[in-house]
């Protein structure tokens, strides 16, 4: 055998197991997911296809989808933001020349690391509304602290205030790009006679917009997919009234709970449609992203 | 002298700045800290100090015994030694087959000629773009229709199939940036791929290595849909299911659940500051989440 054919022969034994994973764990299932989409069944009576049947339903008939979806979205265009500004606010303060840095650095990021049921635990014993810390700080104020996750309408609000706790992984990512910043920049603003916030803005902002819009992307993903806080401090039910029947908890009530696995199937695949459109729309609005060694602009 | 003055007046100015500065930075790292503080506190209270108004930050005597009374709950059919060894079988098997599956299958990708490498590359990628919401269901009727519901069979085997493009892309990216004189050299030297792999690759890459061994440790403490689809009985249970069952009857025990969630979330700060270089490192060589 000739030596690139011996390469290419273990080329393809080592990619093997992946194509084994991809055939079983992903292709096949995504494959599956897409025709079980269009049927019906409950793990028990035989399969029937049903073909467009859980879409119509979904979009006409079911008005928990619509509110799973209303909550999603909410969530996301509340929580973003923030989150956004929060990295980036405490990225730039880690980036300064001061003592113990590596320490904060290590605190802020620790949060992101513990996130899942005890996190939550933690969040709701906070949010407490007879004896939680945060209604008991608020009346320091002479404020009278809401129900947060037994109101319709302060629930949501809680898992807002809940995901800036997690900005840390943003955070770090962040900061590596303020790193990466060339101080020769920042000189030349000051010759220029730039003061800090010029500098900036019209320095860091436009430098450090390619990794904004990453982060920017990855948050949407991740935000339209938050489960565990809210199973957890539901529940699984979604409670109060559907109000934290984010879309996530709603499938797998469908898949899980009552195992209307075409259903299900159906929603994961709106779901993916919902995400992957959201990504083209940050891309197609990205005009704002400079990136560097590009002359053209755009 | 008036430069002197000039500058001593910029570098009071500059010290201000900087006492200003890390000020801000205490209060909001005060702020972070809260929540784990406030666990602690309440974790050692009794049950009537739990309730106090105004809130009572040092708890007096400290109640270390809350910590006995959540790790064998009454009431429970299972202490927390069966949720910790379960965790631990299922986390350490998890991080040895994404360690080992995902080296190899980057080595092939990152070291190796073929024909279709680069699509199927290009096709790894793209798996990233599925959500796992839209595989979940059909990995559960698979794992369900071979008799695995209730073992933790199915939340294991898929890692031995370097499931996660993640660990691959990041290792394929770490193994491009050794020289290939390495593997000439050794073909030479009568080395078979193999061989390369496991004996000269593997050994340059531990600090990648390990980046991924910290990300799979906390994401699969962590991890409850996983679990929470495929594991029924109680005595399957991991700690994020164990701990989620304990707050259902346990809901108004505060001082009991801060002491159970600070068991749980005392191993993942334990290996978040053994591994934080890691952590860090991966993070910002790859710019991406775990």
């Amino acid at each position: 055998m000739k030596s690139s054919q011996l390469e290419s022969v273990w080329g393809y034994i080592f990619i093997f197991p992946w194509i084994l994973g991809l055939l079983f764990f992903t292709a096949g299932p995504i494959i599956a997911s897409m025709l079980l989409s269009f049927c019906e069944w409950d793990l028990i009576t035989p399969i029937k296809w049903v073909g467009f049947q859980n879409y119509i339903k979904m979009f006409t008939q079911d008005p928990r989808f619509w509110k799973s979806l209303y909550n999603t979205f909410f969530y996301t265009a509340m929580s973003v933001p923030l989150q956004l500004v929060a990295g980036l606010t405490i990225a730039v303060l880690m980036n300064q020349q001061v003592r113990f840095i590596k320490v904060f650095r290590t605190l802020f990021y620790l949060p992101s690391v513990t996130a899942g049921v005890a996190s939550s635990i933690i969040w709701m014993w906070l949010f407490n509304p007879d004896v939680g810390l945060i209604n008991y700080f608020l009346s320091m104020f002479g404020i009278h602290g809401p129900l947060w996750l037994a109101s319709e309408f302060w629930a949501k609000p809680v898992y807002v205030i809940m995901s800036l706790w997690g900005v840390g992984g943003g955070m770090l990512i962040y900061l590596a790009g303020l790193q990466s910043i060339p101080a020769a920049l920042y000189e030349a603003a000051s010759i220029d006679g730039a003061n800090s916030f010029q500098k900036f803005i019209h320095v860091t902002l436009p430098m450090l917009s390619p990794i904004i819009f990453f982060n920017l992307v990855i948050l949407v993903i991740q935000s339209f997919q938050i489960f565990t806080q809210a199973y957890v401090m539901s529940g699984g039910s979604g409670a109060p009234a559907d109000s934290t029947l984010f879309y996530v908890v709603y499938l797998y009530q469908m898949g899980f709970r009552f195992h209307q696995m075409g259903y299900a199937s159906a929603l994961a695949w709106i779901l993916f449609l919902i995400i992957l459109g959201a990504t083209l729309l940050l891309f197609r609005f990205s005009g704002w992203v400079h990136y560097e060694g590009n002359t053209k602009g755009k | 002298m008036v430069d002197f003055n000039l500058n001593q007046a910029a570098l009071t100015r500059k010290k201000i700045k900087g006492i200003i500065i890390l000020g801000v930075i205490c209060l909001f790292g005060f702020v972070m800290l809260i929540p784990f503080l406030w666990m602690i506190s309440t974790s050692l209270k009794i049950s009537t100090e739990v309730f106090a108004t105004p809130p009572q930050w040092i708890p007096w005597p400290p109640q270390w015994i809350n910590y006995l009374s959540a790790w064998a709950p009454k009431g429970l059919p299972e202490t927390f030694n069966t949720y910790l060894k379960n965790t631990l079988i299922i986390t350490f098997f998890n991080t040895l087959g994404a360690i080992v599956s995902s080296s190899f299958v980057a080595f092939g990708f990152a070291r190796l000629r073929f024909k279709g490498r680069d699509f199927l590359f290009i096709l790894l990628l793209g798996t990233m773009m599925i959500p796992v919401q839209v595989t979940m269901i059909p990995q559960f009727i698979l794992f369900r229709s071979l008799g695995w519901i209730d073992t933790f069979l199915p939340l294991i085997v898929p890692n031995f199939f370097a499931i996660s493009a993640f660990n691959v892309f990041l290792l394929r990216q770490f193994f491009m940036t050794l020289p290939p004189e390495l593997d000439e050299a050794a073909l030479i030297d009568g080395c078979s791929y193999f061989d390369i792999y496991w004996r000269i690759i593997m050994p340059l890459s531990w600090p990648v290595v390990a980046t991924i061994a910290v990300f799979s440790f906390v994401y699969n403490w962590n991890d409850f849909l996983n679990p929470l689809i495929y594991l029924n009985s109680s005595q399957n249970f991991t700690l994020a299911l164990g701990l989620q069952t304990f707050t259902t009857v346990y809901g108004s025990s505060y001082h009991l659940m801060m002491a159970a969630s600070m068991l749980m979330l005392l191993p993942i700060i334990v290996v978040f500051f053994i591994g934080q270089k890691y952590f860090i490192e991966g993070i910002a060589t790859t710019g991406l989440k775990g």
